[in-house]
């Protein structure tokens, strides 16, 4: 006789609601409970304290003031349009992204609109921020939207679009830079450029070189050729054992010494030079890493197949190895930004050194240093933060198919 | 096709082929012939040097005495030649070693298009042709990590016979696999050697041997011990070691 016995009525526990929670995570014995109340007064105390001295006790006045210090530094009031060019760009390539990569750009998309709104509710009469300027930034939301509904056009690929970006990140600084001789864009020398401008330009630069370069290392490393894989060696052990403001004074010191005397290097671009080589050679190990966690059976099975070596490496190994790797290569492109700080070694005026020059040129700022620096720390947060929110969503997406 | 000329011809021959690892001699004057359209199944003890073999066909072994010949061309240090060779010849691996990142389709397409150059549209059309045949048409879309076993191995079938090779080496084609999947592998691979492919097969799988070998091979220390068709292995051996071996793999 078999005996059947319905199972289909039964449900999984119900999770236990907020109060049975709380009893059992936070007050489930007496020196638990005795824990919970006295760390809930530290959070408590500290945090009115925080809040007291966030919205009554500190000055703003030197970071509500001068945004535009702030933004792009001394660079000439009358050609700021030509950033609000790279703006406007900028906001409809990232509608267009939104809609060709979608979820994994959501958050970031969001995060730009919130930076573009900041900007237009901006609390003060902020040097700069007039109402055209206000309005310029409002149009950019509607610019979002604009690239949001191009980028449904059939012909669009994501790597066009990845395209675009590089070639519109080239153009913008031919524009912000100028040109010779020119009426309409006259040459705005790298050195009244500053704040967070040369922050971005360093470490978007600095990222979109070196990850390239750290590629072609890696692979050079690995390669049969013994000058390649000897040339690689000794550069990314040698990188990898000076410190990077060594690397910076290595840039903008001696680097001028080994060319002729009429050629000089801007100082801007000599610091980017040192900043991205430094970035490549730790990108390359992180990339070896990758390549190394290819299992060998997949460059068995190409070979099998016929591809031959550019086509394995390209087509089977780096595709794979990237993707293992994403999280390694997020967080060096997190330090590579944050490290743009100690570009200030080189005297380029980058976002931290703005602070410190606004410090420095006020005397009624004199003893106002924490809110500076906590205002400094507090964007290098957000952005660190972004891209880390964002490598997670680009993991997700790519995630198909791991496991 | 004149059956006759090509059974006449051999489209692999092997003579005296040698390979060490270090100071190992794992492979000790292996010499055979195989015709166009025969099976040949490869069976022997682990370390026998069968899959050591079964890799020098196509190169990802190199010998170092003796001469292999594919469909007539030698293979040496030749690029040229080794390129040549992994075109005619598919391989399917005990471990599946499908393109975790590419789709099924994209795993079967790959070659065609990079190698034999095929416009997308060819490639993909005889891909849908090609998994019709190994019964997955239905999963062109997924990621390999998406299909169970037998499936993975099947698709690793399909993307060799992409290829259009003329021979089909298989290592092992189901040992890691679980036991309700060997079945459709073994199927399909039944259906390949009926449709006049010229396989060879490193198997334990001894109803598949039966079935669809000419011949068989017994390997063992680096060496041919007995061969012969099917038939007379199973039923006549010769050898004290082929007897033994049989014994412990057949007798459960």
């Amino acid at each position: 006789m078999t005996v059947s016995v319905s199972t289909d009525h039964i449900r999984p526990p119900a999770p236990p609601g907020p109060l049975a929670w709380l009893r059992q995570n936070l007050f489930n014995n007496w020196y638990n409970s005795l824990l919970t109340v006295i760390s809930l007064a530290i959070v408590a105390w500290a945090a009115t304290n925080i809040l007291r001295w966030v919205f009554f006790e500190a000055d703003w006045r030197p970071v509500f003031l001068t945004p535009l210090l702030y933004l792009v530094g001394q660079y000439p009031r009358q050609e700021l349009w030509r950033l609000g060019a790279a703006v406007a760009a900028a906001s409809f390539l990232t509608g267009i992204s939104w809609r060709v990569w979608g979820r994994a750009m959501r958050f970031l998309v969001i995060a730009y609109a919130v930076f573009l709104l900041a900007g237009v509710v901006w609390p003060l009469e902020g040097e700069g921020l007039t109402l055209p300027v206000r309005i310029f930034l409002l149009s950019n939301l509607g610019l979002i939207l604009v690239g949001y509904l191009a980028g449904g056009l059939r012909i669009l690929r994501p790597a066009y679009v990845l395209v675009a970006w590089v070639f519109t990140l080239g153009a913008t600084l031919l524009l912000l830079h100028g040109f010779s001789g020119s009426e309409v864009l006259p040459v705005v020398p790298t050195t009244v450029w500053g704040g967070l401008l040369v922050t971005m330009l360093l470490a978007i630069g600095g990222i979109t070189i070196s990850f390239p370069i750290g590629v072609l290392l890696a692979l050079g490393r690995r390669s049969s050729l013994p000058v390649v894989s000897l040339f690689s060696t000794v550069f990314i052990e040698f990188v990898r054992g000076v410190p990077l403001i060594g690397v910076l004074f290595l840039a903008s010191i001696i680097l001028p010494l080994f060319l002729p005397a009429d050629v000089r290097i801007d100082r801007l671009l000599r610091a980017l030079i040192g900043m991205t080589l430094f970035s490549a050679a730790y990108m390359a190990e992180n990339v070896r890493g990758g390549l190394a966690s290819v299992p060998l059976g997949q460059v068995e099975a190409s070979k099998a197949l016929g591809l031959n070596g550019a086509q394995i490496t390209l087509l089977v190994v780096l595709p794979q190895a990237l993707r293992a790797v994403i999280p390694p290569i997020v967080g060096q492109f997190i330090s590579l930004f944050k490290d743009t700080t100690l570009a200030s070694g080189v005297a380029v005026l980058e976002f931290l050194s703005i602070g410190r020059s606004i410090l420095q040129a006020n005397p009624e700022y004199i003893g106002l240093q924490a809110e500076v620096y906590i205002f400094i720390a507090a964007v290098f947060w957000i952005f660190s933060y972004l891209m880390s929110y964002a490598s997670q969503k680009i993991e997700a997406a790519l995630g198909v198919g791991e496991r | 096709m004149d059956e006759s000329a090509s059974k006449n011809k051999p489209i692999i021959i092997c003579h005296d082929v040698h390979k060490w690892f270090g100071s190992f001699h794992a492979l000790k004057g292996i010499s055979m012939d195989v015709n166009k359209g025969e099976v040949i199944v490869i069976f022997g003890p682990s370390g026998s040097g069968k899959s050591t073999f079964i890799r020098t066909l196509n190169r990802l072994e190199e010998h170092q005495r003796g001469q292999i010949f594919i469909d007539g061309i030698e293979l040496t240090h030749d690029v040229r030649n080794i390129e040549k060779v992994r075109m005619e010849t598919g391989m399917v691996f005990q471990q599946f070693n499908l393109f975790p990142h590419l789709t099924v389709l994209q795993n079967v397409t790959l070659a065609p298009i990079w190698v034999r150059k095929w416009p997308k549209e060819k490639a993909e059309t005889y891909a849908q042709q090609i998994l019709e045949r190994v019964g997955i048409p239905e999963q062109a879309d997924k990621f390999p990590a998406q299909l169970s076993g037998g499936q993975q191995q099947r698709v690793a079938i399909a993307r060799a016979m992409a290829m259009q090779p003329k021979v089909m080496l298989f290592d092992e084609p189901t040992s890691a696999l679980d036991p309700e999947m060997i079945k459709e592998v073994l199927d399909v691979m039944v259906e390949l050697a009926r449709s006049g492919m010229t396989m060879v097969v490193i198997t334990h799988e001894m109803g598949f041997a039966r079935a669809v070998a000419h011949r068989m091979f017994f390997f063992d220390e680096g060496q041919i011990v007995e061969s012969g068709p099917p038939d007379k292995i199973f039923n006549n051996p010769t050898e004290d070691r082929t007897k033994l071996f049989l014994s412990q793999i057949l007798t459960h």
